[in-house]
């Protein structure tokens, strides 16, 4: 009883308090609110590119929510926003394979972990304790994304130049198909994005995390 | 977390108790939260203001088209030919593109038209059709791209533009062949020296084996299979060779000027 009145004592006191693990590093949350300004200004742009030539009659984005005002406006928007999110993307790969950072938190990714976690998550049960160590979902959608973000990326290159990385093109299955790749990356990312960010607001602490590590 | 564990009051909530206790320590992870808070909405304040419509983001994003420019040029490999294909695989119908309708488009008259040649060449004389047709022809059957993401895939036969900037002595250090059309606005666009001379550029008299019908841009047009269709004018009039960067219909307007694919 006494060590329990004496150690709150000692709080009384302003000790100071046992630095927090650190959760997000700096390079990460650097690198991550990059790609994010750099994802939207090209998913606006190119939503406006796609208007110009719409691969789908039914699908049109509307100009309230995309960059560039016209055709020649987007363009601009988006072979500039390509570099930074090229530079930005590659030292996070880098990065993320040089310190292990892949490694510990993405792998490895079980079927059984995913449904487990899945099933937790969807009836509320997945706790959100230890931010450092990511579950199964996270893993996978995490892992994932990056992969798509690799994808988008070299499509992206393979309809900007079919004639000079032409086997890149025809990798891809030819020019048409790799427009309709590009595109499918598009929809993929903005599925997670909206996932991601809802998520992020109902776990107000990774969003912290993400800002100030911690 | 073994020593608090030990001072637990049997009865009191673990959890309650520790919040209890950190809110009585000093916060500094609040303090810190705001300072980043404030850089984040800095940032948020930076994207978040009206930047592409203000006259510094233009000149910025020009810039850049600017440096594309020369990382395309760079990334050209003078070598790499445009993918042919089989005559099957030709788009039928072979779709009309221009800043016009079809029936506002150029109708020249074949017989009194005139190929004016310019600039850094030896021989300044003006050509006509018929002797232009007599010259070595070659076909090929490569992809149209627009910059609007739309593909075709045509037919074209005509002479390719380095035999005839030979033919004429041109300087082929200099750096663009600058082409001017006869529609209304005078379209015109530059070509870059590499690209002229690459194998597949070409003076096109002929689609799909037929002669080049007013919708593809009789008399001649330039069909360049490593650009983009822009970069492909119709209803060209002339040709001069020249290190001035004169500008071009579109890439006046922004879009980029060496367009390569």
């Amino acid at each position: 009883m006494s060590s329990l009145m004496s150690s709150l004592a000692a709080s009384d006191e302003r000790a100071v308090p046992t630095p927090a693990k650190v959760i997000q590093p700096a390079w990460v949350r650097t690198v991550h609110w990059i790609n994010a300004v750099a994802m939207i200004l090209m998913i606006m742009s190119g939503w406006q590119i796609y208007n110009a030539s719409p691969l789908f009659g039914f699908l049109k984005f509307s100009k309230s929510i995309t960059l560039g005002d016209w055709l020649g406006g987007a363009l601009l928007w988006h072979f500039a926003a390509m570099w930074l999110l090229m530079v930005n993307g590659l030292v996070y790969l880098a990065l993320g394979i040089a310190t292990g950072r892949f490694r510990n938190k993405l792998l490895p990714i079980t079927p059984s972990g995913v449904i487990s976690d899945a099933r937790a998550a969807l009836t509320g049960h997945l706790s959100h304790d230890d931010l450092t160590r990511y579950n199964y979902v996270q893993k996978l959608l995490y892992a994932g994304i990056i992969v798509v973000g690799v994808v988008i990326v070299l499509s992206g290159l393979s309809i900007w130049k079919p004639v000079q990385l032409q086997w890149l093109t025809a990798l891809f299955g030819g020019y048409d198909v790799a427009r309709f790749v590009h595109f499918f990356c598009m929809a993929a990312i903005v599925a997670f994005l909206v996932v991601h960010v809802a998520l992020a607001v109902l776990v107000p602490k990774s969003l912290r995390a993400m800002i100030i590590g911690r | 977390m073994g020593r608090l564990r030990s001072l637990l009051i049997p009865g009191v909530d673990k959890k309650l108790l520790v919040r209890d206790a950190v809110k009585v320590m000093p916060d500094l992870a609040r303090r810190r939260f705001i300072a980043g808070g404030a850089s984040l909405g800095a940032l948020t304040l930076l994207t978040g203001c009206n930047v592409s419509d203000s006259f510094s983001a233009e000149d910025m994003l020009k810039k850049i088209s600017k440096f594309n420019d020369a990382v395309q040029a760079a990334i050209f490999n003078p070598n790499a030919l445009a993918p042919e294909f089989s005559e099957s695989a030709i788009t039928k119908p072979f779709p009309f593109n221009a800043y016009y309708d079809l029936d506002d488009a150029p109708t020249v008259d074949g017989k009194a038209w005139k190929f004016e040649v310019r600039g850094l060449v030896d021989n300044k004389k003006s050509w006509t059709l018929e002797e232009l047709y007599k010259l070595p022809q070659v076909k090929q059957v490569t992809r149209h791209i627009c910059v609007e993401g739309w593909s075709a895939i045509g037919s074209w036969t005509g002479t390719p533009l380095r035999d005839f900037l030979k033919l004429v002595g041109a300087d082929t250090r200099a750096k663009y062949c600058w082409f001017q059309c006869a529609d209304s606005e005078g379209y015109n666009s530059p070509l870059d020296m590499e690209t002229a001379l690459h194998p597949q550029t070409q003076m096109t008299f002929k689609f799909a084996d037929e002669i080049l019908p007013r919708a593809y841009g009789y008399p001649m047009k330039i069909r360049v299979p490593t650009k983009l269709g822009f970069k492909n004018p119709k209803y060209v009039i002339s040709m001069e060779v020249t290190n001035e960067y004169k500008g071009g219909y579109w890439e006046d307007q922004g879009y980029n000027s060496f367009s390569g694919s």
